[in-house]
């Protein structure tokens, strides 16, 4: 569902990426770690279709992102960094917004049952510059899957949830996964992401420098490939 | 997804986030009008000098103050990553380019609406003017400004310099604009038949459409990195 072949990004002379190759399939939740400037979230980036690759390509659900843009996009959710929400109108306003973008044309009901699905309804008719960073994350995740995507792109999306936040999204990307979606979740929180990954690869300085079945590697292994930019070999 | 769908959708969210803060209207309209004002000092009310000077002073109000809302229209996507959202929509970039020069045209045409009939009391010009003429060249002068303006700002938003870029190059883009604009209004304000000015008229209708043809061609290759 998820395919990039071959993918480097340079910003003047540095290297973000440095030919990244990944496969993610239906069912998956691939876990990407990597230390601060590894060039996740530039991998994400590149991925969600917000920036061009220097090389490389990317296939999502079976459209190749640099000729059927559209599709790939409309079969995807991302959370990134920031929320792409706007402060001055309100929550329902900000879905409504992405759902036409979206081509979906979702009546109120519908609009308010994602909201209370995300926790916040009665929230719904207060501008987003009234809500706290966790209800922030909340909305973005509502946005991110309001078109029912199939592959769900999730860029540190901990950030700012409360322990109730954290355990429904864990649900959603279980869940997810589950009904044949696929999940590529960059996080720093190594335990918790080994925890929910059913796949891992490691990123260090733009490379991939290991990947596998989540149950092949420990927190250990990963941190100290942060550390040495070399594969583990397991003990 | 039709093209059109997420154009107006684009629009909608611009006009909707105008209505709830009035940020961009109301600074426009409050530099547009003291522009007017400070004008009407120098000039004897009524004198043939009048005539001949309003249409640069019309169009340095309208220009300076659309320049307010125009470099607005960016840089609050830019704060909360906002562009970057509207990048993930399956739609075609040029869409979102085309939404906001709708918008930003719609603020600046408001802001005329408004500030002409004052104009036209505080300089004691002439009722005769050719107003259908009139409309017609406040709205393909006001298009082909915004067109060349969203673009920049667009390009100036990304950059350090936001607030300095966009008015230092689009003057200059624009010159063709607003020569074809000023030169076809003072005629019209004097009554003059639209056939007078045809040949400006032409000219900027020809300019809009390849500011905007050009514009939404290299639209995608701005936004994203
Ligand atoms: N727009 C940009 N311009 C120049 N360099 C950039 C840009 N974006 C990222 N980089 C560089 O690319 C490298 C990878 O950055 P990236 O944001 O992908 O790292 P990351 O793995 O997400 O880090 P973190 O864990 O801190 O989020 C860094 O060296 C960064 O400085
Ligand atoms: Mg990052």
């Amino acid at each position: 569902m998820i395919q990039a072949k071959g993918l480097t990004k340079i910003y003047g002379t540095r290297y973000a990426l440095r030919g990244v190759d990944l496969e993610a399939e239906a069912g998956e939740i691939l876990g990407v770690f990597g230390p601060n400037g590894a060039g996740k979230s530039t991998l994400v980036r590149i991925l969600a279709g917000q920036a061009k690759p220097s090389s490389g390509s990317v296939t999502l659900c079976g459209h190749p992102l640099a000729t059927e843009a559209a599709q790939a996009r409309a079969c995807t959710g991302v959370v990134g960094h920031l929320t792409y929400l706007y402060d001055d109108l309100t929550a329902v306003e900000n879905l409504r917004f992405f759902a036409r973008m979206f081509g979906l044309h979702l009546k109120e009901p519908e609009l308010l049952e994602r909201l209370s699905r995300v926790g916040l309804r009665g929230r719904e008719h207060e501008p987003v510059r009234h809500f706290s960073r966790g209800m922030q994350q909340r909305l973005a995740l509502a946005r991110a899957t309001l078109h029912n995507p199939r592959v769900l792109i999730l860029d540190e999306p901990y950030t700012g949830l409360d322990r109730q936040a954290s355990l429904f999204l864990d649900n959603l990307v279980r869940d997810f996964a589950r009904e044949g979606g696929t999940v590529l979740l960059v996080t720093h929180d190594v335990d918790h992401g080994l925890n929910i990954a059913t796949r891992v690869l490691l990123l260090v300085s733009g490379r991939v420098v290991d990947q596998g079945p989540a149950d092949a590697f420990s927190a250990q292994t990963i941190v100290t490939a942060y550390e040495t930019g070399r594969k583990v070999p397991q003990a | 997804m039709s093209y059109f769908a997420g154009i107006a959708a684009v629009y909608w969210k611009d006009v909707l986030l105008e209505f709830r803060t009035r940020q961009s209207l109301s600074t426009m309209f409050t530099f547009c009008l003291t522009i007017v004002i400070i004008f009407n000092f120098v000039f004897e009310p009524g004198s043939p000098a009048v005539l001949e000077v309003s249409p640069g002073v019309l169009w340095a109000a309208f220009t300076f103050s659309g320049l307010l809302g125009i470099s607005r229209s960016f840089s609050f996507e830019i704060d909360r990553g906002g562009l970057q959202g509207l990048l993930l929509c399956p739609v075609e970039r040029s869409t979102i380019y085309f939404g906001k020069v709708l918008g930003n045209a719609t603020f600046m045409l408001l802001i005329e609406a408004v500030t002409f009939p004052i104009f036209v009391v505080f300089y004691n010009l002439p009722p005769n003017m050719n107003l259908l003429g009139l409309v017609l060249v406040f709205v393909l002068g006001t298009l082909g400004f915004v067109a060349v303006g969203t673009l920049l700002s667009a390009i100036s938003a990304n950059t350090k310099a936001r607030e300095v870029l966009l008015p230092v190059l689009l003057f200059p883009v624009a010159v063709p604009v607003l020569v074809a604009t000023v030169k076809s209004t003072g005629p019209l304000l004097r009554g003059e038949d639209l056939a007078q000015v045809a040949s400006w008229v032409k000219l900027l209708l020809a300019f809009d459409l390849l500011f905007l043809a050009a514009s939404s061609l290299t639209f995608e290759f701005i936004v994203e990195e």
